[in-house]
């Protein structure tokens, strides 16, 4: 994509250090999945996880100049879904 | 100052990858386990992106993430409580054995690593398949090595697949399924169903040019079967017995097919001509995304579905007919 | 000057990224987590991809990150409540 090679390196720069902040919200929201007492703790952590995965990914297509990556935010978003679904089911049939 | 930040993140990514993986190895807790597990397949496919492999990210994000997943999860659902296990009966018996296994393990993957670093470029191998790239059919890369150049690792990997199919039908019936879903999990299956099925296919077309393939687009396709079971379909969607006998080996058999077929207009097996190599490489990966979809939603369903085994009149007639011949 | 708002944008999603981590640490129990963290990431999300969406200039790329954006406010709002309901659940099993 033309668009993404015309990054002025401080735009650069500055999408990087987003991406670090990002990043590091990130990780501090998975503490929870660690700590969290209760398994639905945890599933809130992964979509926190899924969000900011998601979101980590636009901004690195952007400073990769790979539109490609849209395509794997977009998997990401739908197996986070999937995966989410499946969690909340697992205890259903002791009912 | 890029080059700094760049450093801070991989460091960051690669801290998390290591602390997740340990976390998820070192607890007790099975389901804490799981879902660190399943964090750790979602950063992993975040550092596949950032390592400029879109491809990896993608197979990370549907199946590592994904498919074994929720693979884990069905399999926690016998699980006894972690009060009723006693941490003394699953010590292992020889662990000098698993020590010096382990210990082996890590200094070959330190020598590869050290190697790796030590390569210099690196680039001959890519610049030997950007070569060829014209000749193959497709203009992806990491398509033409897998379904072209290096077809016959594909192939075999279709087989391993296979082979786990056999192993997942020899466990059993498959268990009983979930109770009917709630309006909102109806609502949240029928709206990702079709938009899982479309970007499947997207993903098996797009391979050809763009990272996607056959791999991906069978993962995400069997999504849908794991959603469908989740909604109380006790078959995941999976069609009848018959039509799925032939999904299942529709992966090894056409590709084995076409690299047979190859042979009768002169050429080696799986030398595919130069003109068709692109519209049989389509043809295979198709087979194959169906094939891995199927394949995948069975070892979901964890058993034989229900049918698989033919009924106890027709199994006797069947004996009868062995015993006439023999 | 694009490139200035698409920042703001970007900056802004993050403070929501930020709130909605600093909920699911700080608030007390599961509902309340849950509820701060849906709104605040499918906010911030929303403001992150219309910078990204500004930066990259194509309508394609706009309109392919708006798709999954709405996706994902789907998706997250959906295992949300699914998570609640298995917690009411499974707090009145036991």
């Amino acid at each position: 994509m033309n668009s993404y090679a015309s990054l002025s390196p401080m735009l650069q720069t500055a999408l990087l250090g987003c991406l670090l902040i990002l990043l590091a919200t990130v990780a501090l929201g998975l503490t929870r999945a660690l700590r969290g007492p209760a398994l639905e703790d945890r599933l809130a952590a992964i979509l926190l996880l899924g969000s900011g995965g998601v979101g980590g990914l636009f901004l690195l297509a952007l400073l990769l100049a790979a539109p490609a990556l849209l395509d794997v935010a977009l998997v990401l978003a739908l197996l986070a879904a999937v995966v989410a679904a499946a969690m909340t089911r697992r205890e259903v049939t002791s009912d | 100052m890029n080059a700094l930040l760049w450093i801070v993140l991989d460091l960051l990514l690669a801290g998390l990858l290591l602390g997740l993986a340990w976390a998820a190895v070192m607890t007790r807790d099975l389901k804490r386990g799981v879902v660190l597990f399943i964090a750790f397949g979602l950063l992993l496919a975040v550092a596949w992106a950032r390592l400029r492999a879109p491809d990896l990210a993608l197979a990370e994000a549907a199946i590592g993430a994904g498919i074994a997943g929720a693979l884990l999860l069905a399999a926690l659902r016998d699980e006894p409580p972690i009060e009723e296990r006693a941490l003394g009966s699953h010590a292992i018996r020889d662990r000098r054995l698993l020590d010096i296994g382990i210990v082996a393990l890590a200094g070959v993957v330190g020598w590869a690593l050290l190697d790796a670093l030590t390569y210099g470029e690196g680039g001959q191998l890519a610049a030997a398949v950007r070569e060829q790239l014209a000749l193959s059919g497709v203009s992806h890369p990491v398509t033409a090595v897998l379904l072209n150049f290096r077809a016959y690792d594909t192939l075999l990997e279709l087989a391993v697949i296979l082979t786990a199919v056999l192993g997942v039908l020899a466990l059993g019936p498959a268990r009983a399924s979930y109770r009917h879903a709630g309006s909102v999990l109806r609502s949240l299956i029928r709206g990702l169903v079709p938009v899982l099925m479309v970007t499947a296919g997207y993903l098996l077309w797009v391979g050809a040019h763009a990272p996607g393939g056959a791999f991906q687009a069978g993962a995400t396709l069997a999504a849908v079967g794991v959603l469908l079971r989740l909604g109380g379909d006790d078959r995941a969607g999976l069609p009848a017995t018959r039509a799925l006998r032939w999904l299942l080996v529709a992966g090894v058999g056409v590709f084995v097919l076409v690299g047979l077929l190859v042979t009768v207009a002169g050429l080696a097996v799986l030398q595919y001509p130069k003109d068709w190599a692109g519209a049989l490489i389509l043809l295979i990966e198709t087979a194959a995304t169906l094939s891995i979809a199927a394949a995948l939603a069975l070892a979901y369903l964890g058993g034989r579905p229900v049918g698989w085994d033919p009924s106890p009149a027709a199994h006797a007639s069947l004996k009868q007919k062995v015993s006439d011949r023999c | 000057m694009t490139e200035v708002v698409a920042l703001i944008s970007i900056l802004l999603g993050l403070v929501f990224f930020a709130a909605g981590s600093v909920g699911l640490l700080r608030l007390p129990d599961l509902f309340s987590r849950l509820h701060a963290l849906t709104k605040a990431d499918n906010l911030g999300l929303g403001f992150l991809a219309a910078g990204v969406a500004l930066v990259a200039g194509d309508v394609r790329i706009a309109l392919q990150l708006l798709a999954t954006w709405l996706l994902v406010l789907l998706a997250s709002a959906a295992s949300a409540y699914l998570i609640a309901q298995h917690a009411l659940r499974r707090g009145a099993n036991e």
